[in-house]
């Protein structure tokens, strides 16, 4: 089974990422991820379940799932490209304007040298990209102890914490 | 100047530490290329024409003269003995070597120094006036509000990959902008409300560049203590929407253009709501932390009877004095700018020695401090005028004393051709070359204000944008050509120049600017600036006689 990093440790990633094709023989039992358009145009029927996470797009906001957050276990956020930095701006608003208490999950182009920020911004799961260590990834969460800003974790700057 | 504490500097030398290692996975073949390129642009390292380019991030322009010694001894042991002061008040190696810039890092970050942020699609280096602390014209002082700005800013987690660059200045001149606020991405000004308390009049979508603008008025007060909290608003308004799919159209501007101010203020006031009064609000007491390290040096009474004298008699003297020295808030003080303009040098590169030297002078003469200015010049702030002629002395001797301080010959030019990568032509031998026509520094005088800027690509570190007159260098077919544009300005306001029409070659353009300067030599009114006659007479004659 293939592993991620969940809450700062190396785990086997029970969740299976399905896009609109692998999609469109319906949808398998247990702990899947679907796209935000399948979630939304199959909303009732998912809703019923406690094991479907919603992956976002760029472009596709946290505030386009708004009504279900309650009901959502995890939440994926997709880069396609490293340097596409939307997502830490999803996550960031999930945690804090929305509240989103359950799993954050970044997939797709995950790298060591972003998990820092990443986690700050709310995310704490990652995918790791599978060409990847995710051994060599994971001390990639603790490259800094100081941090100037509040961020999801502890919203206090640091002068506040002092 | 900013007092590291004990964090501030902990954090400085894990970044060394994680620099050090990305660099080994880079040079393992761990990282690809694409990968390397983004964490060490971040670093304001760039692979250059003919060897890497090292940014070093000087905040606000601010250095100490252990700083400089420092930077004297990496230069002369990492690079080829020399550095370049950039318009962005930073400073810039030529030539380090890749696998030697963590060693340069850890050497940097001894002395309170690192390159965090100084290229990159990420906030950068937080830049303001030159004279900040000491203007007279100031309302207030802008540093630790730029102090502020830079901790806020410094590895912020959500703005790292933004869609691109995004420069911010701070200003706390009324009247003017030498902070140049208006062609920024994000531009603070300095106000006070009706009861005197301090706020923030905050605009955005400003720059140079590929489509230079000046900004518009997002907030037209914030509060001092909800500073942070509108920035990181307008931020993420931006991290948002900010077009991903073409770099050109990626800065901040052309969002703000195309959704309208009203649009964007309406997003950021939507973020901004939500952010107000949360932990991220300023406290009086953090405020004052960061401030009480920008309090006056020990400024004692000065006799100025001796210099008066000097100046009634030594007419070198009296004209460096006029034209490098400006007003200081303090009686009996100057701010006194070394013109890294001489003719014969790179405008703004210096050498160890010289570093060296003027690390000597500022504890001399200046409480041990320096500035660096965006128009690539050092300015030692805080010099007793008492000691002003000896200072001039020994600033001639090193050939910092060339009083062109605003004038034709103090010429802004980024490295262009001769040394970067993304230049379409030479701009320092161009720099050169209008010097030397211009060498009669009585005629220079007599021409007055005048900025003149070169760019060697449509990137504008030379802000060329903004000069009065302003140089361009293009690309024709493999040909170097130059495009010139009249009345930009970065001194009362800042507005964009109009180009003049099609453009000249390398051995042509000096000619150019010589026709342009003799026009307005002979349409000026009495006492008129070149600018001034530029806006009273517009384009069409000074088109007529270059292209007539």
């Amino acid at each position: 089974m293939a592993k991620l990093i969940l809450d700062g440790a190396i785990v086997d990633n029970q969740w299976q990422r399905l896009d609109a094709d692998a999609l469109a023989n319906g949808l398998p039992d247990g702990k899947v991820i679907v796209p935000l358009d399948y979630w939304q145009s199959h909303r009732q029927a998912l809703l019923e379940r406690t094991d479907v996470g919603v992956c976002l797009e760029p472009g596709e906001e946290p505030r386009d799932l708004v009504d279900d957050l309650e009901a959502l276990p995890l939440v994926a956020i997709h880069f396609p490209a490293f340097k596409d930095g939307r997502g830490y701006s999803y996550a960031r608003e999930l945690r804090t304007r929305f509240g989103f208490k359950g799993e954050v999950r970044a997939v797709g182009d995950v790298l060591r040298d972003q998990l820092f920020y990443m986690q700050r911004c709310g995310f704490n799961a990652f995918e790791v990209r599978a060409d990847r260590n995710i051994e060599e990834a994971l001390s990639g969460l603790k490259d800094f102890s100081v941090t100037y800003q509040g961020d999801v974790n502890d919203p206090r700057p640091l002068y506040r914490r002092a | 100047m900013y007092v590291y504490q004990e964090y501030d500097q902990q954090l400085l030398e894990e970044r060394v530490a994680q620099y050090r290692d990305q660099t080994r996975r880079y040079l393992a073949g761990e990282l690809s290329e694409d990968e390397f390129l983004a964490l060490r642009l971040q670093n304001g390292l760039y692979i250059q024409r003919y060897a890497p380019m090292l940014r070093i991030s000087v905040p606000y322009g601010l250095l100490a003269s252990r700083q400089l010694r420092r930077l004297a001894h990496i230069v002369r042991t990492y690079d080829k003995g020399f550095c370049h002061v950039s318009t962005r008040q930073n400073i810039q190696l030529n030539w380090p070597a890749v696998e030697e810039v963590p060693d340069i890092l850890a050497e940097l970050a001894d002395v309170q120094m690192h390159a965090i942020q100084t290229s990159g699609n990420c906030i950068r280096n937080i830049t303001t006036d030159e004279y900040a602390g000491v203007n007279p014209r100031e309302i207030e002082d802008p540093r630790p509000w730029c102090e502020i700005i830079r901790q806020w800013s410094t590895f912020n987690p959500e703005f790292a990959y933004l869609p691109r660059k995004f420069k911010i200045a701070v200003n706390a001149v009324a009247d003017a902008d030498p902070a140049l606020i208006g062609v920024h991405d994000i531009g603070v000004q300095l106000v006070h409300g009706a009861n005197g308390e301090t706020g923030f009049q905050v605009w955005a979508g400003g720059g140079l560049g590929r489509t230079p603008m000046t900004g518009a008025v997002i907030g037209e007060f914030v509060p001092w203590q909800h500073l942070l909290a509108y920035l990181e608003a307008i931020l993420r308004v931006y991290n948002k929407y900010g077009n991903r799919d073409n770099k050109y159209k990626a800065r901040i501007k052309i969002l703000v253009k195309a959704l309208g101010a009203d649009k964007y203020r309406e997003l950021v006031e939507a973020e901004f709501a939500e952010l107000k009064d949360g932990p991220m609000t300023l406290t009086a007491e953090e405020v004052d932390r960061v401030k009480a390290c920008f309090t006056d040096p020990d400024y004692r009474t000065v006799d100025t009877a001796e210099v008066d004298a000097k100046l009634a008699s030594d007419k070198a003297f009296s004209r460096w004095y006029h034209t490098n020295t400006r007003a200081h808030k303090q009686a009996g003080y100057r701010a006194v700018t070394l013109t890294l303009k001489k003719t014969g040098r790179v405008p703004g590169d210096i050498t160890d020695e010289e570093l060296e030297a003027v690390a000597d002078l500022a504890d001399q003469f200046s409480f041990g401090e320096l500035r660096n200015s965006h128009q690539q010049n050092m300015v030692l702030s805080d010099v007793p005028a008492d000691q002003l002629y000896a200072l001039w002395q020994q600033l001639d001797a090193l050939g910092f004393a060339t009083p062109n301080l605003g004038l034709l010959t103090d010429i802004v030019c980024c490295p262009g051709g001769d040394l970067c990568a993304l230049a379409n032509a030479k701009s320092i031998p161009v720099a050169e070359s209008i010097q030397r026509r211009f060498d009669d520094m009585d005629y220079v005088h007599d021409l007055g204000a005048l900025d003149l800027n070169i760019s060697g690509c449509m990137n504008a570190c030379g802000h060329h944008h903004i000069g009065h007159i302003g140089i361009l260098g293009v690309d024709k077919k493999g040909k170097e050509f130059y495009q010139v544009t009249l009345g930009g300005r970065g001194d009362k306001v800042s507005l964009v120049g109009e180009k003049m029409g099609p453009s000249f070659e390398a051995d042509e353009i000096t000619d150019v600017v010589e026709k342009i300067i003799h026009l307005y030599v002979e349409k000026r009114l009495e006492n008129e600036p070149f600018i001034d006659t530029y806006e009273r007479i517009g384009m069409a004659p000074f088109k007529e006689r270059v292209y007539g």
